[in-house]
């Protein structure tokens, strides 16, 4: 193992999860905020700018003043919590959140590296592998705060969480299937080339074989995006946390850093799970239409390798809007018709569309 | 006993819950627009803006005492307000007028007036029942303070917010 | 890479240690999942990609949450206040070496044991798509066997579990 492999390695993990991703799970509180205000008809946090001028920026100065907030709260330990996972479990959620990014092709070249931190072979595969040990961190968060609502809401978690990976899982297959791998960068490549998945406008795609998978590419859509809401518990699927029935749930013993990992977690989660839709569904880092496709073995020159990284990011971002605007949007589920929805829909839904993809990819030519 | 409250038949486009779904999304998208274009009127933006010149005639903010045209001031230290007023936040400390001041005959004024404004209710009973139409309540309500005595309103300060009162009756002008 | 493998190995093997040494159920539990997650590590060292997240996957992910939940549920006073016998700890080693010895006297006899094998990383990228193939081709009726027993084993539980119900 060669030290600039390491280097690079460590750049590269430096400037995607330190540099991009925790900055946006900041600013993605302040955006869910915002959004939130604008939909309900209010205003949001529009003051905090640049300290001691009147220099507001519209209220990016937020997130700051909430980490320094948070980290100056008063750091409380329960009396009667199991210690040692009460410390652990925060860490549990935030951890897998990050790690899974590892896979996530984030754009095509720049300066002849591919911008991908492992470019795996079992991509999806690590993904769905690191993402369902965040649920330690819940149960852990749940089981170690010894009480009621934290231990409903953990336990309430861990079932939501196992049942929806099972139709997460399901929903991709039809994707992987058509694109016949599971390297995460060729199948951008892939896409890049011949059409996104849920936009077959150029390349091979454009073809009667390309709008008919659509059908099946479209409800795997559906079905990994409601999944990915249930597994990053946003709303309409927060039951781990509802307030009315369970105060905070699973984090309502913690305060001050602990529960802003908890908060940060579930950003963290879902702006990997946005990721991974915009990977395997919209292209990744692709530009739509077959532009600024890099040619096999030639190199990309610098500004479209950071057009391909801000495209990317573009997306992922537009996916983040949409997860804040469905949570403003829909009531929250009743356990029952949520339990329903993943093992008696998405579940069959998503075996039959396996099915239905396997009989396209066969009979139609 | 129980009622029954029949549950609605769900046509197949209901049950997909998605045609509603959408529906809901699109509310929302339309607020969301409306809004970020400021169509929407939005809550004021407080310390810039401010209710003051909408507020109505009868809004209760502060209670104050006021003045009238003669420069009188009006509160003659009957202490009825002090005694009505339900959280006790008004203390009077009444004084004899000395007999050479003009308005020796109404006889007693306040020494001090002092009403404790983080007790005040701003109930306005004290306004109510003034025989003198001396205490008011006026539009001011933003009051700030660092001590617990920042908050206490004496006379000098009651006078200030009152300010003076026109067209109010001056029963005293006639007597003798 | 060696500083690597022992250190993903130590941390297997610490989490092996914890299952039985700690008296708390769900410490146990817990140490069961880092002795996996060393496991998938070291799989992942002989790029052995696809059965490394599986391991992960399914045992760390699944079946130790799935531990971990029953276990949660239980009363575990009972289980911390157990006291240990000489008998059970003569009882435990003896069968313990016991078995040991064996796996030791089979790796042992094993003639592949001798010699080094060649690594795995050329073949590493198609490892997915190799056992999707074997599995499928040369192994596909064991598949359907194991499949059948899956499908049985959760009737079985889905009857008695509404059984008690009545």
């Amino acid at each position: 193992m060669d030290i600039t492999f390491i280097l690079i390695s460590v750049a590269k993990i430096i400037g995607l999860v330190f540099l991009t991703i925790l900055p946006m799970v900041a600013y993605s509180v302040w955006a869910e905020r915002r959004v939130s205000a604008l939909i309900q008809d209010r205003v949001g946090p529009n003051r905090v700018g640049i300290p001691f001028t009147k220099i507001r920026l519209a209220g990016l100065g937020q997130p700051i003043a909430d980490g320094i907030k948070f980290l100056l709260k008063e750091d409380f330990t329960p009396s009667h919590v199991r210690k040692g996972y009460y410390w652990l479990a925060p860490a549990l959620t935030m951890v897998p959140a990050l790690l899974t990014c590892a896979v996530l092709p984030f754009g095509s070249e720049l300066f002849g590296i591919k911008m991908v931190i492992a470019d795996l072979s079992v991509g999806p595969l690590f993904i769905f592998a690191i993402a369902s040990l965040s649920v330690y961190g819940i149960v852990l968060a749940g089981w170690a705060s010894n009480s009621k609502y934290p231990f409903l809401g953990g336990v309430r978690s861990s079932s939501q969480m196992i049942s929806y990976e099972i139709s997460l899982g399901l929903s991709i297959v039809p994707i992987l299937m058509i694109f016949g791998q599971l390297n995460l960068s060729d199948i951008v490549m892939e896409q890049a080339r011949n059409g996104w998945a849920l936009l077959p406008l150029w390349g091979d795609r454009l073809s009667l074989k390309g709008f008919l998978l659509f059908i099946p590419i479209f409800i795997s859509f559906v079905i990994f995006t409601t999944s990915m809401f249930a597994e990053t518990n946003r709303l309409p699927f927060d039951l781990p946390e509802c307030e009315t029935e369970l105060v905070a749930g699973y984090h309502t013993e913690y305060s001050s850093m602990k529960f802003a990992l908890f908060f940060l977690g579930e950003y963290a989660a879902m702006i990997i799970g946005s990721g991974l839709a915009v990977t395997l569904f919209l292209g990744g880092w692709s530009l739509p239409f077959g532009w600024l496709v890099p040619e096999d073995g030639a190199s990309v020159p610098f500004w479209m390798g950071a057009l391909h990284i801000l495209s990317f990011l573009g997306k992922v971002v537009a996916f983040i809007l949409f997860f804040i605007w469905v949570r403003w949007s829909l009531p929250r589920f009743r356990y029952d018709q949520l339990m329903r929805l993943g093992w008696v829909f998405f579940f069959e839904i998503a075996l039959f569309n396996i099915l239905l993809t396997a009989g396209i990819l066969l009979f139609v030519k | 006993m129980a009622i029954v409250v029949k549950r609605p038949k769900l046509s197949f486009w209901e049950k997909l819950y998605l045609p509603g779904i959408i529906k809901g999304l699109g509310i929302t998208l339309r607020h969301f627009f409306l809004s970020l274009t400021g169509k929407t009127k939005v809550s004021m933006q407080y310390p810039e803006e401010k209710w003051d010149s909408h507020l109505p005639e009868y809004y209760r903010g502060a209670p104050a005492l006021v003045t009238d045209e003669q420069g009188r001031e009006r509160c003659v230290a009957c202490q009825l307000c002090e005694f009505i007023c339900p959280p006790r936040a008004i203390t009077i400390h009444p004084e004899e007028i000395p007999s050479e001041d003009k308005w020796a005959k109404v006889e007693k004024r306040p020494q001090e007036f002092e009403i404790d404004m983080i007790r005040c209710i701003y109930c306005g009973l004290c306004e109510e029942v003034c025989p003198e139409q001396a205490i008011f309540l006026r539009k001011e309500y933003a009051f700030t303070g660092l001590k617990r005595e920042d908050m206490v309103h004496n006379k000098k300060r009651l006078y200030e917010i009152g300010g003076v009162r026109e067209g109010l009756v001056n029963k005293w002008n006639e007597l003798k | 890479m060696t500083a690597l493998f022992y250190f993903f190995a130590f941390v297997m093997l610490a989490g092996g240690l914890g299952v039985v040494l700690t008296r708390s159920p769900v410490t146990s539990a817990f140490s069961m999942v880092v002795s996996f997650l060393g496991l998938a590590a070291l799989f992942i060292m002989l790029h052995a990609y696809l059965i490394g997240t599986l391991q992960i996957l399914v045992y760390a992910g699944a079946i130790m949450v799935l531990f971990l939940f029953i276990i949660m549920l239980l009363d575990l006073k009972a289980e911390e206040d157990r006291k240990i016998s000489l008998f059970t700890v003569i009882g435990g080693a003896l069968l313990v070496s016991v078995f040991a010895s064996q796996i030791i006297k089979v790796v042992k006899a094993l003639p592949a044991a001798a010699e080094a094998m060649p690594e795995l990383s050329a073949s590493a990228s198609e490892d997915v798509k190799n056992t999707g193939l074997l599995m499928f081709t040369d192994y596909v009726f064991p598949l359907q066997i194991i499949g059948v027993l899956l499908l049985v084993a959760t009737v079985g539980v889905i009857v008695l579990s509404k059984k008690e119900l009545k």
